[in-house]
């Protein structure tokens, strides 16, 4: 081989260094191939045993966690995106996914490409995407900063969602000082798809062309994975904005048609979409998966800059590109459908039998690698990190919340918790996004899930929601994890929908410290047995580690896509009451707790206490009560309490009420006001039901064992809590609905 | 009847239109694509909502220039009946069908929501089945929707009843507070002189069920079969 050029000159510990590889890796690389490698070759290991794209150090824990059973259609991990049978022949897609360290550099091109990313990823299966959802965390909105990163990810998504024509029907955002330098971007993307339809990521078999579609390759994006994903925030970060990708979604919708009409027409023997680590990650995963081989000539690259060496080419992160392996005689019909969109299908080689990767570039052989040595799963490192309870839990546990509050009265506490930015609206975010499009969405961010109809299935719906309460992981790992799983759950069974699988984005920060790592193992451990009791399998998902900035790690933060399915729409549940005279009740098991709550975080400043305690086993019981209760009818309206506790969860149920009218009128006297009304313990929703319905809803709860304490009444316009609350409807609603709004443009508030 | 509902690169919403018109309705729904030149026999055409070419230059300027667009001008000046929804209000304005143009919104954000508009005229093709006055609650979804014409335009539009729906509160007051974009006049909605162009921002086929929850927009498309109807007989 020549050593001339510097696509192929032998490189070196200090080249595998510079590029984020290990002295260990850099020696396995050596073995592997019985020689040293060339630069390009390097390269194309450091990206694809990269963090982002090897889940080296998390896929061990991942094993622990349930990935098949259920309705699972693929093992967890195996394609693109999870599949769950939804019956009728039809399966849905979804997978949620990170684009946290893009964001932070470049937050309107970091989001929008974490859209493109996981919508990709979902078409690449043949699923047509229905909704779009996501989770969001910033520093507090009192930092310009933050408030330019809020901007910027908001209108990221928004821009590249509407005009790709997917809507953005839900998620969170949620502001905490640990998120100031690190935002979380987290997007899910869900499709539907025929179960007997779909396409792999898989070369196939030998002799079959590989071809290219979509958009030119650029010199964007390289080393995203390697350099920008997989390590902490330095001084150095802001010099890696041209690092972070630039989207194009019209480009997108044009690859979406292109990609399903391929598919359709049955000429696609594999498909893979080109994110992390582009051509590297499609020609090694697909080839792994077929178990042959791709002889690959980088001269028919369509490219943006003639002069892109090999090393670049494979390494670039270009978006809305897709990678396919079509039979030589299907190629003009495939060619007939592409121009039909107008988008270049370029063939740039052929599969093979003997397992490697073949990449020339300018006639010279510029790598030659086994694929099965690249990808996760094969040759790919496997760490198990050392491990140590994080030394700062015995200091928060050992705080008294309720003591930490003092003597702020409930009054106070409530008109503090309406508007504070975590628990007021999000109006300002959602109506930036085209929530409506494609006209399945029953219901969005009104509610404790969004409900999407499935025109394919009439009559059906799916219900689907993200949750992750990072506080209570951050004091107690494991029960956590459990919440997360537990809350999404409950979503969704509100909703009216049983909940069957989840997908994961893990983000967490850097795993080579032993107290992240003990948190990251506890907190799947906690999911893990939430998954296992309520009977949601994961179906994949995604892991980001190094969410740090030189000040401190995130919280960890495992959040968790829920899908639920309704199987009749008449059972679909509203969150708000529905009707003067219904009795309000609290369905579930009362507690008082108010560690990690948004009230002691009001007052105090602090994150401190533990986690409110979870009873997985409860949990399963209170959400089989609801949905049997649901679905027998008994249930007018379902909302999940969470932060701000029952006071907040009976102030959202009479804003979002029908036509915004209806309020109600509430006694819920236990020993500590505060405790009762703004505790955040798990395991409860209110509910309002028809008095009429009273006995058969009690024999329900009781047959599962669930108490059910009456609130109070359904009154029209006006909610009265106790001595705490008594306001119009109207003005509850205009304070939670406007309170982001006069942060983020005063002035035009100010009006 | 038959019903096209055209599809442009980056057209978004013409499967909503076409489920809207074949199952919400119950007419017979073709596409029909940007290449072509064959309007395939329909009765009516939609110019969908999306972002056609990415609405990378002006919205609908690039889509103005396709070659189905030779045709759907033609097929308007021959008195077809036309329907732009949203982007398709866009580019009959860039194609010279409607007067005035969509600016970006009021306060430089996209808006997606559900409003109220009001009918003004319900002498219409479109608007011939709705009471006059009545509000139609209906879901915009758009950055670029802040209607503006010259003043002599404006005069004209209202003078001859061509403002067809107008952006108004819940009880049919068209005020400041209810014009989501700054539109002038609160306006929603326009017709050309002929009237058998209609191009207006809010999605009347978002508002064809009440699972998701308005059908208000069905009585456009109504409207527009039953006028279609008496002509045909």
């Amino acid at each position: 081989m020549s050593n001339t050029s510097p696509d192929t000159r032998t490189t070196t510990l200090a080249d595998a260094l510079a590029l984020g590889l290990t002295e260990g890796e850099f020696n396995k690389i050596n073995e592997v191939l019985g020689r040293a490698p060339n630069y390009t070759e390097l390269g194309v290991y450091s990206v694809m045993w990269s963090e982002h794209c090897s889940y080296k150090n998390s896929i061990a824990q991942l094993k622990t966690l349930p990935r098949s059973g259920g309705r699972l259609l693929v093992e967890a991990g195996s394609e693109n995106a999870g599949l769950v049978d939804v019956g009728s022949g039809y399966a849905i897609a979804f997978k949620i996914e990170s684009h946290n360290h893009p964001s932070a550099v470049e937050p309107y091109q970091g989001a929008a490409t974490g859209v493109g990313g996981i919508l990709r990823d979902i078409f690449t299966m043949g699923a047509r995407p229905i909704a779009a959802l996501d989770s969001l965390r910033f520093g507090r909105l009192d930092g310009k900063r933050t408030r330019f990163l809020f901007e910027g990810v908001v209108r990221g998504i928004g821009d590249y969602g509407n005009s790709f024509g997917v809507p953005t029907v839900g998620g969170e955002v949620f502001f905490e000082n640990c998120y100031a330098d690190n935002p979380l971007v987290n997007a899910m993307a869900v499709g539907i798809v025929r179960a007997d339809a779909t396409v792999s990521a898989t070369s196939g078999p030998a002799g079959n062309a590989v071809m290219i579609l979509g958009s030119r390759t650029g010199r964007d994006g390289i080393h995203g994975a390697s350099l920008l994903a997989s390590r902490e925030f330095d001084e150095q970060t802001e010099n890696m904005r041209p690092t972070v990708q630039v989207g194009d979604p019209f480009g997108e919708k044009l690859l979406l048609e292109a990609s399903l009409e391929l598919i359709a027409s049955g000429v696609v023997i594999g498909m893979q979409d080109m994110g992390a680590a582009g051509i590297s990650c499609s020609t090694s995963e697909m080839s792994a998966k077929g178990g042959s081989g791709m002889r690959v000539d980088l001269d028919r690259v369509p490219l943006r800059e003639a002069d892109m060496s090999a090393y670049e080419i494979m390494l670039s992160e270009s978006q809305e590109r897709m990678l396919l392996v079509v039979a030589e005689e299907n190629i003009p019909v495939a060619q007939a459908i592409c121009e039909k969109w107008d988008l270049p299908l370029t063939r740039i080689g052929d599969t093979t039998a003997d397992g490697m990767l073949e990449i020339y570039r300018h006639g010279e052989r510029v790598a030659h690698l086994p694929a099965e040595s690249l990808v996760l799963g094969g040759g790919a490192p496997v760490y198990e990190r050392e491990w140590r309870k994080a030394s700062y839990i015995p200091e928060v546990r050992a705080a008294n919340p309720r003591a930490m509050i003092g003597d702020v009265s409930p009054a106070d506490a409530f008109t503090m918790l309406l508007a504070a930015p975590n628990i007021a609206s999000k109006r300002w975010v959602y109506e930036q996004y085209d929530s409506m499009v494609r006209t399945n969405t029953v219901q969005s961010f009104k509610a404790d899930s969004a409900v999407m109809r499935l025109k394919e299935i009439p009559g059906r719906g799916i219900a689907v929601a993200t949750d992750c309460n990072s506080r209570y992981v951050y004091l107690n790992p494991y029960v956590g994890g459990m919440s997360a799983v537990a809350e999404a759950a409950r979503n969704v069974v509100c909703s009216g929908a049983l909940p069957v699988a989840i997908t994961n984005c893990l983000n967490f920060g850097n795993p080579y410290n032993p107290e992240v790592y003990w948190q990251f193992r506890e907190a799947i451990r906690g999911i893990g047995d939430a998954c296992r009791a309520l009977d949601t399998p994961v179906t994949g998902g995604n892991v980001s580690f190094h969410n740090e900035s030189q000040q401190n790690a995130v919280f960890p933060t495992p959040v968790i896509g829920m899908l639920g399915i309704i199987d009749d729409i008449a059972h679909l549940t509203p969150s708000g009451f529905q009707q003067e005279g219904d009795v309000v009740a609290l369905l579930g098991f009362e507690g008082f707790e108010l560690g990690g709550s948004e009230l002691l975080s009001l007052v105090s400043g602090q994150v401190a206490g533990d986690a409110p305690a979870l009873n997985i086993v409860r949990e399963a019981s209170l959400q089989k009560c609801l949905l049997e209760a649901i679905r027998s009818g008994l249930i007018r309206s379902a909302h999940d309490c969470s932060e701000g506790g029952i006071a907040i969860a009976l102030a959202e149920c009479a804003i979002n009420s029908r036509e915004g009218a209806l309020g109600a009128e509430v006694y819920y006297e236990r020993q500590d006001e505060i405790s009762a009304l703004f505790g955040e313990s798990q395991s409860r929703v209110v509910i309002s039901f028809d008095p009429a319905g009273e006995p058969a809803l009690a024999a329900v709860a009781g047959k599962h064992g669930v108490p059910l304490v009456a609130l109070g009444i359904v009154k029209p316009d006006v909610l009265r809590i106790n001595n705490a609350v008594d306001a119009s409807v109207a003005s509850l609603a205009e304070r939670y609905s406007t309170a982001i709004e006069r942060i983020m443009e005063p002035e035009m508030s100010a009006e | 009847m038959k019903i096209g509902v055209v599809v442009f690169p980056g057209s978004n919403c013409d499967h909503d239109a076409y489920y809207a018109l074949k199952h919400e309705l119950g007419v017979e729904a073709v596409f029909l694509f940007h290449k072509e030149h064959d309007l395939k026999g329909v009765d009516a055409i939609v110019l969908p909502g999306g972002f056609s070419y990415g609405d990378y230059l002006r919205c609908g300027a690039i889509a103005r220039f396709s070659p189905i667009m030779t045709e759907v001008i033609k097929f308007a000046q021959s008195g077809g009946p036309v329907i732009g929804i949203c982007n398709g209000f866009q580019i009959l304005c860039e194609a010279g069908l409607l007067p005035g143009a969509l600016l970006r919104n009021r306060d430089l954000r996209f808006i997606s929501k559900h409003v109220g508009i009001r009918v003004v005229n319900n002498r219409t093709i479109f608007t011939g089945d709705l009471e006059s006055g009545a509000v139609l609650h209906i879901p915009i979804a758009h950055g670029e929707g802040n209607y503006h014409a010259d003043p002599d335009v404006l005069a004209e539009l209202n003078a001859e009843g061509r403002v067809v729906f107008q952006y108004c509160d819940d009880h049919g007051n068209v005020t400041d507070e209810a014009n989501p974009n700054g539109s002038q006049f609160n306006i929603a909605g326009i017709v050309n002189a002929k009237g058998n162009v209609l191009g207006m921002m809010p999605h009347p086929e978002r508002a064809c069920s009440t699972l998701l929850g308005s059908h208000d927009g069905l009585g456009i498309f109504r409207s527009l079969a039953h006028s279609l109807e008496i002509v045909a007989a």
